[in-house]
Parts: structure tokens; sequence; C-alpha cells
């Protein structure tokens, strides 16, 4: 019986959509709201710096820029299609190479921190 | 074949580039498609940031001068109401995504989308209070 590799990329495309629902739209606003010149207390370097030095606090950012790059990266691909872009195995090799090389990244940065 | 073919079957022409302006329902699936763009773009941002805090605070403190660019604020906006719009797309179908069956009967979607909402809310007031805004 062949095997589909489908589900690994859906399975962080389903996760990743729902957890960018809950958390994006609230972290915008905070961002948002610093590029108004009123930065939250919890975007502060110190602050900030001190949540990201916690292991739960890496992981909380882990998963949420992991799924998010995923997701997005997935249906970014099938968006591709929607538009009338038929080269599909280049456009998956490179969103998915693109969401590879963001989660690498983000460990090396929270491994720094 | 050629026989049958002598018949010219009616074939929809569907245009490639151009097929979603045809229907409003496909006008909102293509918006809820692009809400994955500005959400990517969005996470190479938070990468950045992310990266501006490791390197320290003076690396940091220039990503936050960064984001008060007007170019930035207007994308910001533009996201916000993108990412918005994708939470609400994906908790309208989460029912059919996720049935729920109690006994003989299903949780009506309503429940279920509901709970969704009940806990973005609750979720996004919480990140709101634990960052200092309120």
């Amino acid at each position: 019986m062949s095997k589909s590799n489908k589900p690994i990329v859906w399975g962080t495309f389903a996760a990743g959509g729902t957890v960018t629902a809950f958390v994006m739209p609230v972290l915008m606003l905070l961002t948002l709201l610093a590029g108004l010149g009123a930065v939250p207390q919890g975007l502060s370097y110190a602050t900030l710096h001190g949540y990201a030095s916690h292991w739960l606090g890496k992981l909380v950012i882990f998963a949420i820029l992991f799924l998010s790059l995923w997701s997005s990266a997935h249906r970014l691909r099938i968006t591709f299609y929607d538009f009338g872009v038929r080269a599909d195995t280049l456009v998956a090799t490179i969103v998915y190479l693109a969401a590879a090389a963001g989660t690498v990244a983000s460990v090396i940065f929270l491994v720094r921190i | 074949m050629g026989e049958e073919m002598s018949r010219r079957p009616y074939v929809r022409e569907i245009p490639r580039h151009s097929w979603f302006f045809r229907h409003p329902r496909y006008m909102r699936y293509m918006t809820r498609e692009i809400t994955c763009i500005f959400i990517g773009a969005y996470t190479l941002l938070l990468l950045v940031g992310l990266q501006r805090l490791s390197q320290g605070e003076a690396a940091y403190e220039s990503f936050l001068q960064v984001l008060r660019e007007p170019a930035i604020i207007a994308f910001h906006v533009a996201a916000l109401a993108l990412a918005v719009y994708h939470t609400v797309t994906w908790f309208n179908v989460t029912p059919k995504a996720l049935p729920l069956q109690v006994g003989e009967e299903f949780v009506p979607n309503a429940v279920i989308a509901g709970a969704h909402y009940v806990g973005w809310v609750l979720l996004s007031a919480l990140v709101l209070v634990g960052a200092g805004v309120f």
C-alpha cells in the first residue's frame, strides 16, 4: 500500500491554522501599539528578554513561529496554484525551504537568548 | 471517439488567472487564502524581532523604532484585519473539521464555534493584561 506524505504537511497546517487564529490578532495588536509609540510593558527589552530566557517561554515562542511558518507556507503553496501558477513542485520547494530556514533561524535565535 | 467528439460537447472555460472574480463566494475564498501572505510576512517580522532580541538591548530598541515606520504601521493594520478574517473563517469551519458527538447527538455547530470564540477572547484578554496593556 502506498503511503502519502500529505498528513505530515496537513497536520502542521491544521495545528498552525488553529494557533495563528488564536494568537496572531492579539500579537499584531501589541506590535501595532508599539509602532504607535505606546510600547506595552510586555514588549520592553527587559520583560521580553526575561520571558524568552525561560525554557517555557522559548517553547511557546518556538511553537508559534514553527506552526505559523509551516501553515503559511502550505497555504501559500495552494494560493499560488489558485492564482494560476501551475509550477507546483517549484513553488512547494521554495515555500517549504523558506519555512525550514525560518524554523532553523528561530532555534538559533532562541538558543542565543 | 472522433465521431463522439463531433457533437462538440460544451466545455466550460475557466480563466486561470481571473476565475475568482466570477462569484463573491470565490472572492471570499481568495481573501481567506491571501491571509496567509500577511500572516507569513508578520511571522517573518516576529522572527526579525527575535533576532534583534538575541543581539542585545540596543538592537532590540532599533527594532522597536522600525515598528514606527508608517509603512510598517500600514502593514500592521492590513495584517490585523486579515488575521481576524482568518480567525473568524477558521472558527466557523471548525464544527465541520471537528464534529463532536455526545451520545446519539452531534454538538450543534454554533456551540463548537462559539466555544472557540470565547476561548479566543479570553486568551487575547489574558495576553493583553499579561503584556500590561490594561
